[in-house]
């Protein structure tokens, strides 16, 4: 039990480390130099093409600018076209059209607070920025609306959309600064090779100022880009992860002492529930796969496959801001490195052997195809464990929340009351019914995700047949 | 609605799977009709070797939409 407990504490740790720089594929770009002075301009008062709107814009002095009039007009067409949205105090747009798939991938995606319905809870903020140092505080302090977005900054740090994003801009002051509604939003932009990019941006005093992107663990090297500041922030996927991990402690530590006190006898409640999942795997994954030293990787078997369940089942209870921690690259990438060392750090002489020299095949064909193909395996094998639980994960929640979107798209944003209305009792049965898929899914991944391990386990430590 | 060539790539990685999985379900059922004592053994072998399919799928989808 103390092994078991040991490798799973592990497990956490480093899950936990992962997670908290967020996940790797930011969809923001790289373009970090602070904001574009060719967008300054003046609230609408203008009225080129908004004379319909009846908002005010008193969060600005506008005595302060002066560029000319002329500044606003490229952008104004670009952003005032919509018909009922809100302008916050820079005249833009910041209310677009429902895109499913953008909400989707919103929802699913770590945050820096925890949503619970129209509540958000704040979380521990953890950021560090080379040229200042640490910033630790709450998320509270940015006032998140029902978006995520934060209707303060602090320190120069702004929420958009759940996250923590940076100005880097020495123009924008410290401390506490009051934002107002819809400050912070999105703007699409051309990024360096043209494509259409999500960047976001801060408007403070009737300037823009552009947002760094998310921090990422990678460093930016998969297209993050590199930001100025550090995110090691508790996010939801880190509390999470905390509740899951308290959680099966207390259920494990539990039954480790009704075994102790009900010696001899038959097991009985959360025990009697637990007792057959463990054997199932220990019977249908450990012993098969791992021969005579089954003993030895069970607890860690059993550590990942009860961490794994326990997450994408938590992932799935309704109303409880629906983490999405399986379904976070970082964290599969963490669990499939455990996995890719336990595999290669137990290898014996026979697997390397069989590596690296395939016995029993021509010198020419072993260095030129043999040893590059396994070497590549020996990689490919942890990737597509971790690609294999993010996918299946991220793809069940994304068709859920996409489900919950339609209702959205046929009603019109409210505009067809009637549509939504009927569009909700159908999206409701899809969603019972993926709902029910997903529980499948997450016991088969989980199982999956496990006896893939202990079968490369399993060939690394096999003895020589002779 | 605008697409993009990435989607057919992904469309026929998903295509590819398709055959391959349901290719082991036909299969599984057939050894299960044969020789329904060895259920577990043959269930648990499909799930595996669906899964390694799934792998190879997810790869190609993978690189269709970020590469």
């Amino acid at each position: 039990m103390r092994k078991y407990f040991l490798s799973f504490c592990c497990i956490v740790c480093l899950s936990l480390f992962a997670s908290a720089q967020h996940d790797g594929h930011n969809h923001d770009g790289h373009d970090h130099s602070g904001h574009d002075h060719s967008q300054h301009q003046h609230g609408d008062h203008s009225g080129h093409n908004h004379s319909h709107d009846g908002h005010d814009h008193s969060g600005h002095d506008h005595s302060n600018h002066d560029h000319g009039a002329h500044a606003g007009h490229a952008h104004a067409a670009d952003q005032g076209h919509g018909h009922h949205g809100t302008k916050n105090g820079c005249g833009v747009e910041t209310h677009h059209e429902f895109k499913p798939g953008e909400a989707a991938f919103h929802h699913i995606s770590d945050q820096n607070i925890y949503s619970i319905g129209p509540f958000s809870l704040p979380l521990p903020c953890f950021l560090y920025a080379p040229e200042k140092g640490w910033d630790v505080f709450s998320s509270g302090k940015f006032y998140a609306d029902s978006h995520g977005t934060g209707e303060k900054a602090y320190n120069k740090y702004v929420l958009f959309e759940g996250s923590v994003r940076r100005v880097q801009d020495a123009s924008f002051p410290d401390g506490a600064v009051e934002l107002g509604h819809h400050a912070v939003f999105g703007k699409k932009l051309k990024d360096a090779k043209g494509k259409d990019k999500e960047f976001a941006f801060v408007c403070y005093n009737g300037q823009q100022y552009q947002c760094d992107s998310k921090s990422t663990a990678d460093a930016g090297m998969f297209g993050g880009g590199i930001t100025s500041f550090y995110d090691f922030s508790m996010t939801k996927n880190v509390v999470s992860m905390i509740l899951v991990f308290l959680f099966l402690a207390w259920v494990f530590l539990s039954m480790a002492k009704s075994y102790k006190a009900r010696r001899g006898m038959a097991p009985k409640g959360i025990t009697n529930f637990m007792e057959p999942i463990f054997i199932f795997i220990q019977d249908e994954v450990a012993k098969p796969f791992l021969g005579h030293k089954w003993m030895t990787y069970l607890p860690f078997l059993q550590c990942i496959f009860f961490f794994i369940l326990g997450l994408n089942l938590f992932g799935q209870v309704p109303f409880l801001g629906g983490s999405n921690v399986t379904g976070n690259l970082a964290f599969t990438a963490v669990l499939a490195i455990a996995a890719f060392l336990v595999t290669n750090l137990s290898g014996n002489a026979h697997y390397w052997g069989h590596t690296l020299w395939m016995p029993g095949v021509p010198a020419i064909l072993k260095i030129l195809v043999i040893t590059p193909v396994e070497i590549l395996g020996l990689f490919i094998k942890p990737i597509t464990l971790m690609l294999r639980l993010f996918a299946n994960i991220t793809a069940g929640h994304m068709v859920i929340a996409i489900f919950v979107g339609l209702i959205f798209v046929f009603g019109q944003s409210g505009a067809n009351p009637g549509a939504a209305y009927g569009t909700a009792v159908g999206s409701t049965i899809l969603t019972l019914f993926m709902m029910a898929i997903e529980l499948l899914v997450a016991f088969i991944q989980a199982f999956v995700f496990t006896i893939l391990t202990a079968s490369y386990i399993g060939a690394a430590v096999e003895e020589a047949h002779h | 609605m605008t697409g993009n060539i990435a989607a057919i790539g992904a469309a026929l990685a998903v295509i590819g799977a398709g055959i391959g999985i349901g290719n082991i379900g036909a299969k599984a059922m057939e050894a299960i009709a044969r020789q329904p004592e060895a259920v577990g053994d043959i269930r648990s072998n499909m799930i595996l070797m669906a899964a390694l399919i799934e792998g190879a799928a997810l790869i190609a989808i993978i690189l269709a939409f970020f590469g």
